[in-house]
């Protein structure tokens, strides 16, 4: 399994996403350019990963513009084809703004800009520490998509405390049900809000980020 | 011609507003307490080159369903100025 880091205009998480996957997990990691279109090399067990950062700098609406880049064209594509692509913070908005996935990112409820360590818990029961950054994290999709995501376990992470319960305090943004993370029906397209690039480095101190990649890509059985 | 539109473009009435919210205590702090509600959202205005008033809006309205507004979180109006 190989991976490609797409890079936009306004992309900051790019090369901490590469180091993680590059240098800490192993992983062959193709740099890929907004402009290109040629996916051609990536097959559907390759990975397309959206990193975060202000793509046009966060014009109208985050993520609104990106969708028009002609990778995004490919992506569509690369998709319906069956590849696997991950969108962290930015990337998450990017793909809900694309369709690929349900609803959007709004304001945090609290309309600051927050960036820290918080935590999540997966499908598994694992409570991972992860950190945030970002303005506009609040998950929110009407009630049937909300009760449809759950039924069909669409919902990779949530919000929680550090013992994994999943309350309203240990809800950093406002998220709906305290979603941190979703994925689609298929389970090819993934998006969530945390960071796992930016704590994948024991040098950093904090590896959980790897057990994201581990349970969403790597170590994922294949449908 | 051209036609002069202006589309406002406001968060979906049941959502948060967190930016009204913090407005509103703006203003509440300079003691406009009769403000009851704020909600902030995006006024744009376009420039249409089209055949008819008609054309003109139907140009405006695609433009808002497919970009200017999320209708997962906004709603639109359209005003044709001329």
């Amino acid at each position: 399994m190989k991976f490609g880091v797409v890079v936009f205009p306004g992309s900051n998480c790019d090369r901490d996403m590469y180091d993680a996957l590059s240098y800490e997990l192993g992983m062959e990691v193709k740099m890929l350019w907004h402009k290109d279109k040629d996916l051609s090399d990536f097959t559907t067990d390759d990975c397309i990963v959206l990193p975060g950062g202000f793509s046009y700098g966060d014009y109208l609406r985050c993520g609104a513009i990106a969708r028009f880049s002609p990778l995004m064209q490919s992506l569509g594509e690369f998709v319906a084809k069956g590849g696997k692509v991950l969108g962290v913070c930015n990337g998450f908005q990017i793909l809900c703004e694309a369709g690929l996935l349900p609803g959007a990112l709004l304001a945090n409820a609290n309309q600051q800009f927050i960036c820290k360590n918080i935590h999540i818990i997966g499908e598994e029961g694992q409570v991972l520490q992860i950190p945030i950054a970002h303005g506009e994290g609040r998950y929110y999709a009407d009630e049937a998509t909300l009760d449809a995501l759950e039924a069909g376990g669409q919902v990779i992470y949530r919000y929680c405390d550090a013992k994994g319960n999943i309350t309203p305090a240990a809800n950093p943004n406002g998220a709906l049900r305290n979603i941190a993370g979703i994925c689609n029906a298929e389970r090819t397209v993934f998006g969530m809000m945390p960071h796992p690039e930016r704590a994948s480095s024991k040098a950093l101190g904090n590896t959980d980020g790897q057990e994201v990649f581990k349970a969403l890509l790597l170590n994922a059985v294949p449908a | 011609m051209t036609y002069s539109i202006q589309i406002k473009v406001m968060p979906l009435k049941e959502l948060l507003d967190p930016q009204g919210k913090a407005v509103l205590g703006g203003l509440a702090n300079l003691g406009l307490a009769s403000i009851k509600d704020v909600r902030i959202g995006k006024h744009i205005t376009l420039e249409v080159e089209a055949g008819s008033a008609e054309e003109a809006r139907a140009k405006a309205e695609e433009a808002s369903k497919k970009l200017l507004a999320n209708p997962v979180m906004e709603f639109y109006e359209i005003e044709l100025v001329n």
